[in-house]
């Protein structure tokens, strides 16, 4: 990756007005697709997506389904009107793939051997990207497949983090994606302390490495937060803690 | 009495710690138990366990459901059991155990869209539940109507002792069928009943987490002063109960059963 314009100012600011350590604005808001069983609506800065989750339920065609565990099926779909040009809206290459680095960063936090022969659809929807539209699906599915009541060993938090003008930054928006010099998506379970998912699309030696996993995880922290605030609140309301 | 701790949770929280038995909807992870849903739990001496506030219907052996008949082949009907798996009734439940596909014919019984009320008879997780309408008060259901509610919320409707489905019963003079699936049944001659009783079905799922629910249904139904000070007393002696489950549970069996099989499948 070759950068051309300097994305980090003499004042320290990002292109979009953030310091290095700091994420862009993240809400959720968790049950807004009535059809669905479990659902979510993510905005991480200008993304804006939806997640929803259908499941267990029974899987066709019959002979996809496992005798001793639930599938997990991912769909992760940007919305022709998502990005700057139109997006055909047929699956991409690039969707094919992040729709099995999803699946496969969502599975070790469900406990699939709860549901044998059943299959658990997830859908992703972007309907607005600015970079990191996988670590905010990831979220925000993981949102929805607690509403949806699925048994699960801990939630699912993803942040990226990555390299601008040299210097390690956290949650990659578009142009720095485009532009900087690295991208590290990561996503994390917070109570296990476990990685589900690290890709990385860029070069860092092995600080910068170490630096720059430090930092996904560090957000990833702060998205878990606002995870688990957005799911109590649609659950006991303003009662943060049960009455005795 | 015992003492009961209650939280809130979501998955991955830990709802104890120490040497305790993990029940349902936790796992145990080294010395501690952890949520696998959202929900309110519960820890005593017993164990630790997790009520969850969502969620699909999972089949257990023992279970009254609401069904609704899909189709058959020649040997049983696949029923509709809002579930991730199709119950089976086999056709030997209804004919006997000389049922022969020749001679007895299967769509004069029950036929697609038919709505049934059955017991679980077989369930484990290598094999799709079967079902039986063998028992006092099982079988077709001819009229009524048909509402669907979280399973989660079963428990909380039937009330302590049955408690919150009586009342919404006598209030509304209506004959309430409840799954453990979610789906319900009512059934009556008047229709300002039937549609009273359905809104307070709707609240009790609404708001099946808070406090003095009973209470709010009761003013609702407009259920006489007198009737409200008896049961309050009975409800203080049931005294922080917001949700239990297998108490509740075991009450209801008795409460289904009070249905009526006026066609007489059997």
């Amino acid at each position: 990756m070759v950068q051309s314009k300097n994305l980090i100012d003499e004042s320290g600011k990002r292109t979009d007005g953030r310091v290095i350590d700091e994420l862009r604005e993240v809400k959720i808001k968790v049950g807004l697709v009535k059809n669905a069983d479990g659902s979510a609506l993510i905005e991480f800065g200008k993304n804006k997506i939806i997640a929803a989750v259908y499941g267990p339920r029974e899987v066709h065609p019959k002979h996809m389904a496992l005798s001793d565990r639930c599938v997990v099926r991912c769909r992760y779909h940007m919305s022709p009107f998502s990005t700057d040009t139109r997006k055909s809206p047929a699956p991409s290459r690039r969707e094919t793939e992040i729709s099995k680095v999803i699946r496969e960063a969502l599975e070790p936090a469900l406990i699939l051997e709860d549901y044998p022969r059943a299959a658990i659809d997830v859908f992703i929807e972007v309907l607005q990207a600015d970079g990191g539209s996988r670590c905010a699906g990831i979220s925000a599915a993981s949102v929805a497949l607690a509403d949806a009541g699925i048994n699960m060993r801990d939630m699912v938090s993803a942040c990226a983090a990555g390299k601008v003008d040299d210097k390690i930054v956290i949650d990659i928006n578009d142009t720095e994606d485009k532009e900087g010099g690295a991208d590290m998506p990561v996503a994390y379970m917070p109570n296990l302390k476990k990685i589900t998912l690290l890709q990385l699309d860029g070069e860092l030696n092995p600080n910068e490495f170490n630096t720059c996993l430090d930092e996904a995880v560090r957000g990833c922290l702060k998205v878990y937060e606002i995870q688990r605030s957005s799911l109590i609140e649609k659950y006991f309301g303003d009662e943060k803690e049960m009455k005795e | 009495m015992q003492e009961v701790k209650r939280k809130y949770v979501i998955p991955g929280d830990i709802v104890a710690e120490g040497n305790l038995r993990p029940l349902v909807n936790v796992f145990k992870n080294g010395n501690s138990i952890v949520a696998t849903r959202i929900g309110i739990t519960e820890s005593n001496k017993d164990g630790a366990k997790v009520i969850p506030l969502s969620g699909i219907y999972f089949p257990r052996a023992n279970d009254i459901v609401v069904g609704k008949i899909l189709d058959h082949s020649s040997l049983s009907w696949s029923v509709d059991i809002n579930s991730c798996f199709a119950a089976h009734l086999p056709a030997q439940d209804i004919f006997g155990r000389d049922f022969s596909p020749a001679h007895d014919d299967m769509g004069r019984q029950l036929s697609t869209g038919d709505v049934i009320v059955a017991r679980i008879a077989i369930f484990d997780r290598t094999r799709d539940p079967i079902l039986t309408i063998q028992d006092k008060d099982l079988g077709k259901i001819p009229t009524g109507e048909l509402i669907k509610i979280s399973p989660t919320r079963v428990p909380r409707l039937i009330g302590k002792r049955g408690s919150m489905i009586q009342t919404i019963e006598q209030a509304s003079s209506t004959r309430i069928t409840i799954g453990q699936n979610g789906i319900i049944v009512v059934s009556g001659k008047d229709k300002d009943g039937i549609t009273l009783a359905i809104n307070a079905i709707h609240i009790v799922e609404v708001e099946a987490h808070t406090s003095n629910l009973t209470q709010r249904i009761r003013q609702l139904l407009n259920v006489p002063e007198s009737e409200i000070e008896s049961d309050d007393t009975q409800n203080s002696e049931a005294s922080d109960t917001t949700i239990d489950e297998d108490e509740i549970n075991s009450d209801n069996s008795d409460k289904e059963m009070r249905m009526i099989n006026p066609n007489g499948t059997k």
